[in-house]
């Protein structure tokens, strides 16, 4: 009860609502969300744009990468980056080479498969926003930027879109082109098509 | 009431909708007379004669019944973190799911969130940057819409494989539910932050491990998403993103963030993770298709369907299924029960919904032969099913999403129902 009767003082918003039916939806104003600092925005703010807006700093190399690679993500992507069971890394998307024997098991096995991050994405950022954001599976977000930029550049070196010695930071990365890029598409009719 | 009264419909049996069926009403008038040494009970089953048990604060299914649950999907990465848990829409009537039976897939597990730690942040191109406690949240208007939510791999299955996989409903159907969904419209949120004029696209972020995001057209948000805090008149359940979930109507499942905590306002999408890859079309032409958001017409019979057997051969069935369309309301649903040289137009039952779920039904007179049931529906946009040949010269042989074709399931002489191509 004293919960309801601390309420009453803020539940003026919602009386004019209930004299107002007649107005449409759309002129409900509300007024109960607090300000949101500037200092709060930069702790959360991590998405990572394809004009690489929220960028960090920090840099890495394939060489680096292919270390991290090993110890972090082999397991559930394969040594190659193709076998799975988890999201096929490298090469392009579609069935497999009818030259690899254990296709029919990968693909049966393991339907996500079929479709790659080399094949299908269209931005280098992303691959750093994800592994940034949500890898490794077990423990996401306890890589630094520069691990994720190493990590972004061994995936980048084993798709043959840089070299091995390349060092990948904020800006070198915006210099990537993803073949998938140009390939995409959107629905008819749509205004979906800003890069 | 004799077979020849009834009108037919269509080919294999169909019957017209409207028929009435009363030959289950010839009532026996037999019974039996009481001796005058009998107790009353002495006939009457054990719970009848005895006091029931206690009742449960959260009640939960008869122990009957206890089998019809959620099956974790196969041949999935074998994670516990990534997981897809399909419905079993062949157990369920009307178009409500039961909220522990609608589907989840979790690609970073369900992360177990303290709801007073819990809050929205609202930012980016906007007047004033905000933050919503659940404590407020729950203060604001809150509307209820019936709704389904499909997972744009539903059906994938059927999508890929050459030859039709011998899977029942559950497996092949069961990124599918439907559910009473409360909350508040997001144009609220968004107009008291104030939406700058240039912006176009919001980033919706969830609280997960792997704080999973979408990038959203502003214009959805604005017209009929809400944030959802509760599912069928309870406050969401830990795996439909407690304490708060995005819920974008008609839109593929992905699309609406559960355990949503951020919504950034831009003028571009972020090209996250989902949608650059699994969640894009791959088009026979080599394109990618991206941004392909409403779930397309659809429709399903759930009764009978894969791996079930009629207990009867010949006689009387109701033929029942669901039907669903991203685009707006269902306007008809056609089916055939003979392999498609002839359809009937089937009952929807009230009440028909814009973008849920809407249950359709009609009478079938099995005449004990192999055949082929099919169910095909057509949106108030006019949109119509295509076939499985339509569907799959439009994509590459390997793409899975947005998988919208007739379903067709062959009955054979023994009764035994199985997914199957036309």
């Amino acid at each position: 009860m004293s919960k309801q009767c601390s309420q009453l003082p803020i539940l003026s918003g919602l009386v004019v609502v209930f004299f107002s039916t007649i107005l449409l939806a759309q002129d409900i104003n509300t007024n109960l969300g607090k300000d949101l600092l500037p200092s709060e925005i930069d702790t959360y703010s991590i998405t990572i744009f394809p004009d690489g807006t929220n960028l960090p700093l920090g840099q890495g190399t394939a060489v680096q990468g292919a270390a991290l690679y090993k110890n972090s993500c082999s397991l559930c992507h394969g040594s190659n980056g193709i076998e799975g069971p988890a999201a096929r890394l490298v090469g392009q998307d579609g069935w497999f080479s009818l030259t690899d024997p254990l296709r029919i098991l990968r693909i049966k096995q393991h339907p996500v498969l079929l479709i790659s991050v080399g094949g299908l994405w269209p931005h280098a950022t992303t691959i750093f926003d994800y592994i940034r954001r949500a890898m490794p599976h077990h423990a996401p977000k306890s890589l630094d930027n520069s691990e994720v930029y190493a990590l972004t550049a061994y995936l980048l070196y084993r798709n043959g879109l840089i070299d091995e010695q390349t060092t990948l930071d904020r800006q070198s990365i915006l210099k990537v082109t993803m073949p998938a890029r140009a390939r995409s598409t959107f629905p008819r009719g749509s205004d979906f098509a800003i890069e | 009431m004799s077979k020849s009264s009834l009108k037919t419909a269509a080919g294999g049996g169909l019957l017209d909708r409207r028929s009435f069926l009363l030959s289950g009403l010839a009532l026996s008038s037999a019974h039996a007379v009481a001796s005058s040494q009998s107790s009353l009970g002495e006939s009457l089953p054990q719970w009848m004669k005895t006091p029931g048990g206690n009742d449960l604060e959260y009640g939960l299914p008869a122990s009957a019944e206890r089998h019809v649950t959620r099956q974790l999907a196969k041949n999935t990465p074998e994670t516990a973190l990534f997981s897809m848990w399909h419905t079993p829409i062949e157990n369920q009537r009307g178009i409500i799911t039961p909220s522990g039976l609608h589907f989840s897939v979790n690609h970073n597990g369900v992360p177990n969130i303290v709801p007073e730690q819990h809050q929205l942040l609202l930012h980016g191109m906007v007047d004033k940057p905000l933050k919503f406690d659940i404590e407020s949240l729950l203060r604001y208007p809150v509307v209820s819409h019936i709704r389904f939510i499909e997972c744009a791999g539903n059906t994938a299955q059927n999508a890929v494989s050459l030859n039709p996989l011998n899977l029942g409903c559950q497996e092949l159907f069961g990124q599918l539910s439907g559910a009473e969904w409360s909350g508040i419209p997001l144009k609220y949120l968004l107009n008291e932050a104030g939406v700058k004029p240039s912006a176009k696209w919001v980033i919706a972020e969830g609280a997960d491990g792997g704080s999973h995001s979408r990038s959203i057209p502003l214009e959805k948000l604005m017209d009929d998403a809400i944030l959802a805090l509760y599912q069928n008149g309870e406050r969401l359940r830990p795996s439909q993103g407690y304490p708060m979930r995005l819920l974008l109507p008609g839109w593929e499942g992905n699309t609406n963030v559960k355990w949503l905590h951020r919504l950034e306002v831009t003028d571009k999408p972020a090209y996250s993770k989902d949608e650059s890859g699994l969640y894009s079309d791959i088009l026979k032409n080599g394109k990618i298709q991206r941004f392909s958001f409403p779930m397309e017409v659809k429709s399903v019979i759930t009764h009978p369907s894969g791996n079930q057997v009629l207990p009867e051969r010949k006689g009387f069935y109701e033929i029942s299924g669901l039907a669903w369309s991203g685009r707006g309301k269902i306007a008809k649903v056609e089916v055939s029960a003979d392999g498609g040289k002839t359809w009937a137009q089937a009952n929807l039952d009230s009440p028909v919904l814009a973008k849920s779920l809407t249950r359709f039904r009609i009478p079938w007179q099995w005449n004990g032969e192999s055949t082929t049931l099919l169910s095909r529906a057509t949106d108030e946009q006019g949109q119509i099913q295509p076939t499985r040949h339509q569907w799959r010269d439009k994509y590459a042989s390997y793409s899975f999403n947005h998988y919208n074709a007739i379903q067709a399931w062959h009955i054979s002489r023994d009764g035994t129902v199985e997914n199957t191509y036309v």
